[in-house]
């Protein structure tokens, strides 16, 4: 039976596209990359738009069910795709004086977008695990590129056996569900489910697949990777690192909970449940005293998953919704929270300690006003997106009927308050000892200005974006 | 042999590796090594239940994960080289340097 490439010609181009540039690489001659850098910007945009112009009203179940397109899966593609461009816009001035090994830099981002591509199309368990694999192979070698670091290698180290260690948590909680279930495909599964009591030897993969997922997102219990990775990485990996994946690795969760495990709810809801709570109370409380800012920003990374785990362990559509919308908007403040620490570099010197800040709201007003905005947007202040973004979780929570633990969710964030304020409360009221002004090239101007715009923007009128992520639950 | 036999011994596997994983502090290529068995022994827990049900879809699984973890295995030598030629120590107890 012939198949209908159209549907993959997403991910088709990106991957001829990605082989390509890689030969075009290997002939440049030109020591900065120029060639290599806008090439792969202009693949991603390619690619954005033959997503946008493929996007798909219903939802389709192609390639013996192997690869899911419907409504999330676009979005999440399209949404991923930015966020890498705007990535790559903080990256190219903060590799460029680091000597970090320039055209491959590019081109591991272009596979990464690749796995998290298939990975949310992912129809059946094998899809969704070589997805998951090309994604995190290609992020493993990302954190490595600062050859001559000993901290960057020390991270890769410890993020490559925590994700090792993950993958084949995934894979043995997947091969105990394909012994019970005799299906790899999520639809298979679900009806599995539907029709049979699920048997302990089930659950038991499905705790496997759920220690997975913990550990892909940093959620506590399996944060210990999280901190250290984040800042021995260079800074602008981490600002991928924390963006984009994170957004995929939502979309697998839908498909693993949502599209296979929805009839096993009380199973799983019960570990989100622990995970969520213990991310937030010790994300929150371990940040308060953290004075390293990729450290500040990576505990607060581990606060905001247990936020964001509130809307997905309702498993309701509405619920998946607000964490959808969560997600993306962490991912822009997130991305916009390490451009910032970019910018605030002085050559090759990372800005490393929060005293470093003092009195930078008078030296650079403009530089300290866009830190503020996106550290208050983080703490959930109104009229930026993390308000609304934090508003409908525990809107989510309360509707499906968990009252204590909107609460629990509230005093946490109001805990997270002290530290972000703290940032801020350095920037704009400390003395520094000394003044500087700071230059930022073009592209990192831009890409700070879209980012900290679109926090705004989106802050002041996020019925849009809500909209767009109610509908992508549709076919849930 | 019974199909609970592949599966207490793919299980034992796994719990030695994770072990392994867990109590090992000298050197970072037996996580590596750890690691591949974590990999076997779903392979075993596949194989066995693709055998159990008569159904080859386990089967074709196991070769895909096989490809991925010669993938990774080759990823993770490669940052093993990069941590040597920065530290000239490969030691999982050197490893201390991020903290707080």
């Amino acid at each position: 039976m012939p198949y209908n490439l159209m549907h993959l010609l997403p991910e088709i181009f990106l991957l001829t596209a990605g082989c390509v540039i890689l030969l075009v690489d290997v002939f440049s001659k030109d020591l900065d990359r120029n060639l290599t850098y806008r090439l792969t910007q202009l693949a991603l945009l390619a690619t954005a738009i033959i997503c946008m112009v493929q996007f798909p009203s219903v939802q389709y179940h192609l390639y013996e069910r192997h690869f899911i397109l419907d409504p999330m899966a676009g979005i999440i593609k399209i949404s991923v795709i930015f966020l890498a461009m705007l990535a790559l816009l903080f990256a190219r001035p903060y590799i460029l004086p680091r000597r970090i090994l320039r055209g491959e830099y590019y081109l591991l981002h272009l596979f990464a977008v690749l796995g998290m591509m298939v990975l949310v199309s992912g129809g059946s368990l094998l899809t969704l695990y070589l997805g998951l694999e090309l994604l995190s192979l290609s992020l493993y070698a990302l954190v490595a590129m600062q050859r001559h670091s000993y901290r960057a290698a020390e991270a890769a180290v410890k993020y490559f056996v925590m994700g090792a260690i993950a993958s084949g948590f995934l894979l043995y909680g997947m091969s105990l569900v394909y012994g019970v279930t005799q299906h790899i495909h999520l639809t298979d599964i679900a009806n599995y489910i539907a029709t049979n009591d699920a048997s302990l030897t089930l659950r038991f993969g499905l705790v496997f697949i759920v220690v997975a997922i913990g550990f892909k997102f940093g959620a506590v219990p399996f944060q210990m990777w999280v901190p250290d990775v984040y800042d021995g990485a260079p800074t602008s990996t981490t600002a991928f690192l924390s963006s984009a994946p994170k957004v995929a690795a939502f979309g697998f969760m839908v498909r693993i909970f949502a599209y296979g495990f929805i009839g096993a709810l009380v199973d799983w809801q019960g570990l989100l449940i622990i995970l969520a709570c213990l991310s937030m109370l010790i994300g929150n409380i371990v940040a308060l005293v953290q004075n390293n800012l990729k450290r500040l920003l990576a505990y607060s990374a581990i606060a905001h998953m247990g936020y964001f785990l509130l809307g997905a362990l309702t498993g309701t559509s509405e619920g998946f919704a607000a964490s959808f919308f969560y997600i993306l908007a962490y991912s822009i403040m997130s991305l916009g929270g390490f451009g910032c620490l970019i910018y605030l570099g002085k050559g090759v010197e990372d800005v490393k300690n929060l005293d470093q800040l003092k009195g930078l709201g008078r030296s650079n007003p403009w530089g300290g006003l866009l830190i503020s905005v996106l550290f208050l947007s983080m703490a959930g202040l109104p009229p930026f997106i993390g308000f609304w973004a934090k508003l409908e979780v525990f809107l989510a929570v309360l509707n499906a009927g968990f009252v204590w633990l909107a609460v629990f969710a509230a005093v946490m964030s109001i805990i997270g308050l002290f530290y972000y304020l703290k940032v801020v409360k350095v920037i704009f009221f400390d003395e520094s000892e000394k003044e500087e002004k700071i230059v930022a090239v073009r592209g990192l101007r831009l890409g700070l200005g879209i980012t900290s715009l679109s926090v705004v923007a989106l802050g002041l009128f996020p019925g849009k974006l809500m909209q767009l992520c109610a509908q992508a639950f549709e076919y849930l | 042999m019974s199909l609970t036999h592949y599966l207490v011994v793919s299980a034992l596997l796994f719990t030695i590796s994770v072990v392994g994983i867990i109590i090992n502090r000298k050197n970072v290529i037996t996580l590596l090594m750890c690691i591949e068995l974590m990999l076997l022994a779903v392979n075993t827990n596949f194989i066995a239940f693709s055998r159990y049900l008569n159904d080859e879809v386990g089967q074709v699984f196991v070769f895909f994960i096989l490809t991925v973890a010669a993938a990774e295995a080759a990823i993770g030598l490669a940052i093993l080289v990069v941590l040597f030629r920065t530290n000239k120590k490969i030691d999982v107890a050197e490893l201390k340097e991020l903290k707080g």
